[in-house]
């Protein structure tokens, strides 16, 4: 039976969903006002939402969704019985151009199933990325899935065209990958990751001359961990990240809540964690990525290694380290007040330009956009003292969500 | 008489800039001038405007911080009838205090900022909802595209650089209630001119559809994350949006279903690739072990990298 294109999209779009990432950023600017080609990046734009929550920034699909692997998480692997299909390179390269044309998308986010052999499958999707710059001279964003065991010719050339390398860990602990990915190792995963690092830091450096070197993935790269497949805690999960983001210096990490799918394997939990734990991890990532925490630290009051679900990382951690709180509004430094639960980046930027001025008030902080409800405990400032934290016996109870009544059905 | 002016909506910070001058120059405060938009109608109380009297004698002319300008060059943007008296309210407070664009918490700047981010969303969400929809056949190699779309404020010169830099190589209208913008490949035209909801069609739009439908994981749904960031005021014109009640109301059935499934026998080439798996790698190193299994994923930096 004759597959039509419609059907072939929707089982490679279908197939590539589970792939949490989206980004459409990072790789500077660039737009095709001298080129007078097709496309421009900025800052990442999401042209649409789902009501999964996710966005829709990039055409994110599959060029085949036959594997030669077995991984028990995926719905791809060669003992499942969804049906299979592919594209033509050509194909991938008239969705993409006429889905950008009408502003649905802000480029291409390239995976395939492994064929034949490694260096096979990552040369075809090179090949779409390269006649996509080249013969349509389009400027969008084009991110490629790496394919571990590639080889460096072929990767260099992804890293021309590609504004963003990605490859998966999948799985938080070696344990676990050895027991659901039985074809993939750890220590290849490792190689290409520390590989395309060092691409990626050449491809940023200048020569003695002041030449520049040949582009090679300006978005960094980015990898993806699933989360509750396994029996990995979350202490595993973030110092698994943590070496990720330092050893490899990826520019993101994300987490995957694994979801149930179509015809899964037997080996597979048969309930999905819950979502709140996937929320958790990503609130502890940003935490990490931009608030000054270390990962250590998020989890250090945790027994279990999970993070808790009720309340959320800063201000359980925040509870654990009550002693440094309150704090002066008026005085205290930018990295204390990242910590304090309730304020942001961007309010501790707004707290620090505006206190060079004015002697600041609680109230103040309404027109900031803060909560007052939430900070009050934590925070002094002209005409308010909190009661001493440090002294509350039912600290935990005060912080937690109202109950809420059961739902009957 | 009151002294004051009358602005039409589109009114930039250019046009407003040597207003509000004359008017500092003339020694009016906030207070003393009226600042009308031609879209606003007059009633019969309203008095008739004059301008302000001319400078007085070494009267200095205003001053602003860059931040501060670049504040009221948005806010004169946004569709709030009063920002013309609050930017000038701000022009005057800002020449005893001039650090004022940077107190987030006086009430003028949190309005002003509010306003600022409120016309910036706009922007963003113009960037990502407008749908082109092909139109005709293509002349002498271009294509002609069409889109409709309703912003909120008087954004339309602000956008134009960002489609125009990026839909390069077709033509393009983008159609408004607040305007127009056309690209021919060379200029970018604005019109004010308000205009009416084209009809168009777009047999891409099944495709897009499709996809929309297929990326979706009926596992998760969060209704609350997709409403805060796609309001239903967009949803009208985004050819997406019509599917979602259905997804939604399918989406139950189908997590029950991939749960209630058993497990199948694996497809023939699964097999097929197990043997030859076997038959080419012996056994055993299948696992490349590791010196000493440290339960981590990755428990050091990668020695292959030069630190």
């Amino acid at each position: 039976m004759k597959q039509s294109l419609s059907d072939r999209l929707a089982l490679l779009s279908d197939a590539a969903k589970y792939d949490a990432s989206c980004s459409s950023s990072g790789a500077g600017k660039r737009d095709s006002a001298a080129t007078k080609g097709l496309g421009s990046v900025s800052n990442g734009i999401c042209h649409a939402y789902t009501p999964d929550g996710r966005c829709i920034s990039l055409l994110k699909i599959l060029l085949t969704n036959f594997c030669i692997y077995d991984c028990a998480y995926c719905i791809n692997r060669s003992s499942s019985n969804v049906p299979r299909a592919r594209f033509t390179p050509d194909e991938v390269i008239w969705l993409t151009l006429e889905f950008y044309r009408r502003n649905y998308i802000e480029g291409l986010f390239l995976s395939s199933g492994i064929i034949r052999s490694s260096d096979d499958t990552m040369s075809q999707m090179v090949h779409v990325a390269r006649e996509l710059r080249q013969t349509h001279n389009f400027r969008g964003y084009i991110h490629l899935k790496t394919i571990p065991n590639a080889s460096p010719a072929l990767l260099a050339e992804a890293g021309l065209y590609a504004d963003r390398l990605s490859i998966n860990v999948e799985m938080p602990t070696e344990q676990g990958l050895a027991a659901y990915a039985p074809q993939k190792h750890a220590s290849e995963i490792r190689h290409s990751m520390g590989e395309m690092r060092t691409h990626i830091e050449a491809g940023k450096d200048r020569t003695l001359t002041g030449r520049k070197p040949p582009r090679f993935a300006p978005g960094g790269q980015s990898t993806q961990m699933i989360v509750g497949a396994d029996a990995a805690t979350d202490r595993d999960i973030l110092s698994s990240s943590s070496s990720l983001y330092t050893g490899y210096r990826l520019r993101r990490v994300y987490y995957s809540a694994f979801s149930p799918i179509p015809d899964a394997s037997a080996i597979l939990p048969v309930k999905a964690p819950p979502l709140l734990r996937e929320h958790r991890l990503y609130q502890a990532d940003w935490l990490f990525r931009f608030y000054g925490f270390q990962f250590s630290e998020i989890t250090a009051a945790r027994p279990d290694g999970m993070l808790d679900l009720e309340l959320d990382p800063k201000l359980a951690w925040a509870l654990a380290n009550r002693a440094l709180f309150p704090l002066d509004l008026n005085r205290a430094p930018k990295e204390m007040l990242l910590r304090v639960p309730g304020l942001g980046v961007r309010s501790v930027q707004a707290i620090l330009s505006a206190r060079s001025h004015r002697q600041l008030r609680l109230e103040d902080l309404v027109r900031l956009n803060v909560s007052i409800r939430k900070v009050k405990p934590f925070l002094y400032a002209t005409g308010w003292t909190p009661g001493r934290l440090a002294e509350r016996q039912n600290l935990r109870e005060l912080f937690l969500p109202q109950p809420q009544q059961l739902s009957l059905f | 008489m009151a002294y004051g002016f009358v602005l039409d909506d589109y009114a930039s910070f250019s046009a407003w800039r040597p207003l509000a001058r004359q008017s500092f120059l003339a020694g009016c405060a906030p207070e003393e001038i009226e600042w009308r938009g031609t879209s606003e109608e007059t009633t019969l109380f309203d008095t008739p405007l004059a301008s302000p009297p001319p400078a007085r004698a070494g009267a200095q002319p205003p001053v602003l911080r860059s931040q501060c300008h670049a504040l009221l060059r948005s806010i004169l943007r946004h569709a709030d009838k009063t920002r013309f008296a609050l930017a000038y309210r701000i022009l005057w407070r800002a020449q005893t205090e001039p650090a004022l664009a940077s107190i987030a918490t006086d009430p003028d700047i949190a309005r002003a900022l509010r306003m600022h981010q409120q016309v910036r969303k706009d922007v963003h969400k113009m960037t990502a909802f407008v749908r082109f929809r092909e139109h005709g056949s293509a002349q002498a190699g271009r294509r002609s595209f069409y889109a409709w779309f309703e912003p909120d404020h008087y954004i339309l010169p602000s956008v134009a650089p960002f489609f125009a830099r990026r839909f390069v190589d077709m033509d393009w209208v983008i159609l408004t209630p607040k305007g127009s913008l056309a690209w021919n490949g060379d200029t970018c035209a604005f019109s004010p001119v308000p205009c009416a909801k084209p009809k168009l069609s777009d047999t891409i739009e099944q495709l897009w559809q499709t996809y929309y439908v297929s990326t979706f994981n009926p596992a998760r749904i969060k209704t609350k994350a997709m409403l805060s960031e796609m309001p239903r005021k967009y949803w009208k014109n985004l050819p997406e949006t019509t599917l979602i009640p259905r997804m939604l109301a399918e989406a139950d059935a189908r997590v029950t279903a991939m749960a209630a499934q058993a497990p199948r026998p694996a497809p023939a080439f699964h097999h097929k690739l197990q043997q030859r798996r076997s038959a080419t790698a012996p056994a055993v190193q299948e696992e490349p072990a590791p010196p000493q299994h440290s339960g981590k994923f990755i428990a050091s930096p990668p020695s292959d990298v030069s630190l």
